[in-house]
Formats: C-alpha cells, structure tokens, sequence
C-alpha cells in the first residue's frame, strides 16, 4: 500500500456555497446592496407597526405637501403616502419574488428534462419555450389580465409564465455539458436512478448560474409589475402598489407642482431594482468559476 | 496462472458499434463510423486484460459497451456466461453492479458539490450495501484501502491532487464490490512519478481482493506493466491479442511490432536498432479500407492484403494463447527469427 497521504491541514475543509459567501462578503458595493434591501424588507414587513395610518383610509386633506403628521404627504384623496409606500414596497417585493420563484421552478424542471433526455422530448420542450419567448408579453399580460381579473395573483401567475423560459434555457445550456462529465457517467454506471442523477448531482452544479439569472428576474418583475400597474392592468386599487401610486401622477400639474406624490414611488422602484441587480453583479462575481482558488 | 484454474468472467461475442454520420439541412444519415467491429474476447478470473491502440481504434468505446454506457450495434456480452441484458446499466439490475468503470479525467470524475464521503456512499446507499450507520465505517475502509486518510471523507473534491482524485476514483469503483473494473486510461491524466503508485495501487487491489481488470490505455509501458494479456486495436478490431510478455519479445501482427518499435526504451545502446516505423494517419473509419484495414500503412502489404479481412487466428509456431489477425504472420515471424540469427 502507498504511503499514506497528508491532506493540507489546517484551513478548514469548505464547501463551495461556504467559499461563494465568503468571496460574496468581499464584494462591496453587493453588500452595501444586500444590506440596503435587507433594510426595505424589513420596514416593508413591519409597515403595520411602524406607522400610525392604515394604508387605504383617508387621514387628511387631499394632496397634502410633507409635513410633521404626514413625512411624505397626502395623496390625491388623502390617504398618508408614507403608509402606501410601505404597502406598496410590500406588494412589489411579493409580486417580484414569488413570480421569480414560479419563474425558477418551472424553468429549472423543463431544463433539466429537456438538456438530460434530449431527444424528441427536448424539442418539444425547447420550440414551446421560443414561443413562449417570442410573445409580446406585454401585449400578453395585458390580454391575460383582462380574460382573467386583474389582480395580485393573477399578475404574479402572469409575470412568472412569461418569465421561466431564459431559466428553462439557462438549465438546459448547463445541463447538457454537465452531462457528458464522468460523473455523471459513473452515475449511470453504479446503477442510480435518474432522479438522483438529475437532482443529486446536475442541479447542485447549475444552482449557482440560476442563482445569478434569478435575481435579474426578480428585478424584471418588479418593473414589469409597476409597467401594469400604472396602466392600470396590474395591482388594483385600493391596494397600494408601486406601479399604481405612479398612476396617480399622470397629470402635469401634478408631474410639476405635486412632487411628493410621485417620486417617492419612483425612488423606490430605483433603488429596488438597482440594489438587486448589484446583488446579482456581486453573487456572479462570486461564483464565477475562475475566481475560485 | 495456469489454463486448467481459469474460469471465463466475462465474454465479448462479436461486438459492434456504428455511430450513424448525420449530414445536411433536413438530416440524413448518410454513412457510419464503424468505431468497434466484430470485436471478440474473453476475460479471465483475476486477470488483467490490457487494451491498447491509438486514438480513434475503438478502445474506450469498447469499454463503455461493455459497462452500458453505450449499446451496441450488435453482439453481446456475456458475464459469467450470462447475457448482460437490457443495454443501459439501469436495467440491468444486480448485474449492472459487478462492472464499475474507473474514468480517465480525474477532473471531471469527481463532482465538485459533493463531499468525498458523500461521492462514496451514495450508491452503496442506492444499493442497500450499507446501512445509513455502517456507510461511514465503510467509506473510511475504502479510502484506507486506496491509501488516503479517513479525514479525507469530509473533504471536496478540489482539495486533492491528481492522482489522490484517481484513489477517490477507484474507492468508488470498488464501493459497489464489482467484480470487473474497467480502467478507462486511469493514468494518461496524470504526473508521470503519480502514474507509477496508481499502477502500484491497481496491482496490489488486484492481489489483496482478486479482481479482473480491463485496463484501456494508450502507454505501452503502463499497459505492460499491469496486463497479463493484451490486445491490440487497429480501427475498431482486435489484431492480435498475447500474453503481456510475448506480446513484447515476439510480435505477430506488423502493426504490433510497429507499436513495440514506437515506445521509447530508456536505454541509449539500442538507439541504433532497428524499427518498423509507421507512416500516415490512422484511416476513416467512415470509409475503412478493404480487406485488412492495416494494408494501406503495412510495410509487408500484399495483394491479397488489400481484399480478404485476416481472422483473429492462432499461429502454428507460437503458444495457442495467442492470436493475430494477419495472413502473413507465420512468414513474417519466420523472417523475423532468420534476421535474428
């Protein structure tokens, strides 16, 4: 027998997310952002024990400027637009993740069939996704939302069928040269079953792109649902969302003269958006294959 | 090992695989490539059998029939003298067990997410080999067995070197306690120095647990060192198959003793001997030659080379245990010996 082998001791044997989340830690500006949106989640979960108001009942004279009673004013019929930002922080957040995460699953299970069968079942899969991807969705949702009511869940439904195809594709891309690793030969060889080979060992080695690509969808969904909202074709009022708060700004005067009724949405919807997709720039930083020792 | 104690492990009757050559905008198939043809052996008990011929002559893809990773074209194999049915490992049930492959890319054999302990017991898990308790006792057995501490069951797969992924390799080979190996060039990746304790290693497992090998290489020098037999490939067919030695010190096939004349040897007094150096590129196996597909580079090609395919045959003036495929062998041997004399 060979002489028994030292293993270089003392660093302390890590795993790859453990080394992704320490070099994501690295990154700066993603944690500036990760904190940042930490915070947003935060106030947006709380809103009810942070302010005094109720979001849809009207608590003062209408389009009222800021002031001690109201930080950010009133809005068009007097409600506190502090109250409905945080609402509405809420709502998008909602619509943003849970349409991603319909997005995901639906992607990550037609890719990973669609790149390990191949095949016929492959082209079925991938000609229904370029159709998918081929419509105008907004032109889509917009149909969809009238044939079905508009709503919260309907737009999330909506927002995460139009959005699965580039995870779909994303998996498959990944799928089909992980295939063709002896470790997925050996897989085959000891006699496990497709499921394992499927969800124990490709998935683990796609998790990261998914990752990345999630959080620009997550992005995208959020602008998505503020683009319906404030054409009316997304989340109904009374609700607050952060599309239809802007809606309420689609006068001039009310562009020029009523400042605190529209960029408090729009602030808001900046720096959601772009916060996460720092995240995405710092977690593809992170697991980018090259920069790992 | 003597004739009387051999008992046949494993059989290949005849194996074919054609891969179909897809052209055009509407595809067609318009030809094939004949990557193993009319393949025939038998491997023994305990035994290593070495496989060698340059890149493109079928070797790995005999491999990968024999294990299920492909299905072939026809023939069949036969393992304890029992047809390996279905042709993908799955179907194949306790039987798809007993042949394990040990992969040439250290790299790629590995998968990088899981930890080594997890890469181990996983299929003795699948398999009921082990029960959740006893799979970490026996994982540590057989990295001890490949020469790599317990501690290395917690570890990554990015944390070994070369050679230490090829132990890992072979720990999961033998996990499923099979009872062919099949050696995919297990140290054509690797440092020269770290190619000789694989061998090493591969040659004490064969002792310490009486395993059968088909050891798939393209080093002569590797290939020798650990076979008992070996056989050589030319475009997808089997040209001569001896023991190891006579292999070496008594080549049949012109093509064999070309590969023998190839190998470097580490002594300078030979530098003026004699060789049978080859010319050209090994031929398409979309179109192969007629007749003996070695005729077109065979420095001792004839007319009748160029029409009969030569049968994998034994040779009056050598032992019975070995076989070549050329209709000249026996001239060509006795030339051989007049030129030594």
């Amino acid at each position: 027998m060979a002489q028994p082998m030292v293993l270089t001791a003392g660093r302390e044997s890590r795993g790859y997310f453990g080394t992704v989340a320490r070099r994501f830690m690295r990154h700066r500006l993603g944690m500036v952002s990760l904190c940042f949106l930490t915070v947003l989640v935060l106030l947006a979960l709380f809103a009810p024990l942070l302010t005094p108001y109720e979001p849809n009942k009207l608590v003062g004279k209408f389009s009222e400027p800021p002031s001690l009673q109201h930080l950010l004013g009133t809005d068009q019929v007097g409600r506190d637009v502090l109250t409905r930002l945080l609402y509405a922080t809420r709502i998008s957040l909602l619509v943003g993740f849970a349409a991603t995460g319909i997005a995901t699953a639906v992607g990550v299970v037609l890719g990973l069939v669609s790149g390990y069968f191949g095949g016929w079942v492959d082209m079925i899969i991938m000609r229904f996704t370029d159709m998918v991807m081929s419509f105008p969705y907004i032109l889509l949702v917009l149909v969809a939302a009238a044939i079905f009511k508009p709503g919260l869940w309907n737009i999330i439904l909506i927002l995460g069928f139009v959005d699965w195809p580039g995870v779909a594709r994303l998996v498959r891309g990944n799928v089909l040269s992980l295939r063709e690793t002896a470790f997925v030969k050996a897989d085959i060889v000891a006699g496990m079953p497709t499921r394992h080979t499927l969800f124990s060992e490709i998935l683990p080695n796609t998790i990261a792109p998914i990752l990345v690509y999630a959080t620009s969808v997550v992005a995208i969904s959020i602008l998505d649902e503020a683009a319906l909202s404030f054409l009316g074709m997304g989340v109904q009022p009374p609700t607050a969302s952060l599309g239809n708060m802007l809606n309420g700004a689609q006068s001039l005067t009310v562009l020029t003269s009523k400042p605190w009724l529209w960029a408090p949405p729009g602030v808001m919807i900046v720096l959601l958006v772009l916060s996460i997709n720092f995240i995405g720039d710092a977690l593809r930083d992170a697991v980018d294959s090259r920069n790992i020792r | 090992m003597n004739d009387t104690s051999r008992t046949i492990l494993l059989q290949a009757n005849g194996l074919c695989k054609d891969y179909p050559v897809r052209q055009g905008i509407i595809p067609h198939t318009v030809g094939s490539i004949k990557a193993v043809e009319d393949v025939n052996f038998a491997l023994y008990k305990g035994e290593t059998l070495g496989l060698v011929g340059e890149s493109g002559s079928g070797k790995s893809t005999v491999g990968r029939l024999l294990v299920g990773l492909e299905a072939p074209t026809a023939g069949q194999v036969l393992l304890n003298g029992q047809p390996l049915g279905l042709q993908r490992p799955r179907g194949r049930g306790n039987q798809g067990t007993r042949l394990q492959m040990v992969f040439q890319d250290t790299f790629s054999s590995l998968n990088p997410r899981k930890r080594v302990g997890d890469i181990l017991t996983a299929p003795m898990r699948y398999h009921r080999l082990v029960t959740p308790k006893t799979a970490w006792r026996e994982a540590c057995r057989l990295l001890e067995m490949v020469g790599l501490p317990a501690a290395a069951y917690e570890r990554y797969p990015h944390e070994f070197s070369g050679g230490q992924r090829q132990r890992i390799g072979l720990a999961r080979a033998l996990s499923l306690k099979p009872e062919l190996i099949i050696c995919d060039e297990p140290v054509s990746a690797l440092d020269v120095s770290i190619q000789a304790q694989i061998l090493n290693l591969i040659r004490d497992l064969q002792q310490e647990m009486g395993l059968t090998y088909l050891f798939i290489g393209h080093g002569l020098a590797a290939v020798h060192y650990v076979s008992h037999r070996i056989a050589v490939m030319y475009l997808g067919r089997i040209v001569e198959i001896a023991p190891a030695q006579a292999l070496f010190t008594m080549p049949a096939h012109p093509y064999t003793k070309a590969l023998c004349d190839a190998a470097p040897v580490a002594d300078p007094a030979l530098r003026g001997r004699e060789r049978t150096v080859l010319a050209g590129e090994i031929p398409s196996s979309i179109q192969p030659p007629t007749g003996c597909q070695f005729h077109p580079r065979c420095p001792h090609a004839q007319a009748l080379c160029a029409r009969v395919q030569p049968q994998l045959l034994p040779c009056a003036s050598l032992p019975p245990d070995h076989l070549t495929a050329c209709h000249f062998a026996e001239a060509l041997l006795g030339k051989g010996r007049e030129d030594a004399v």
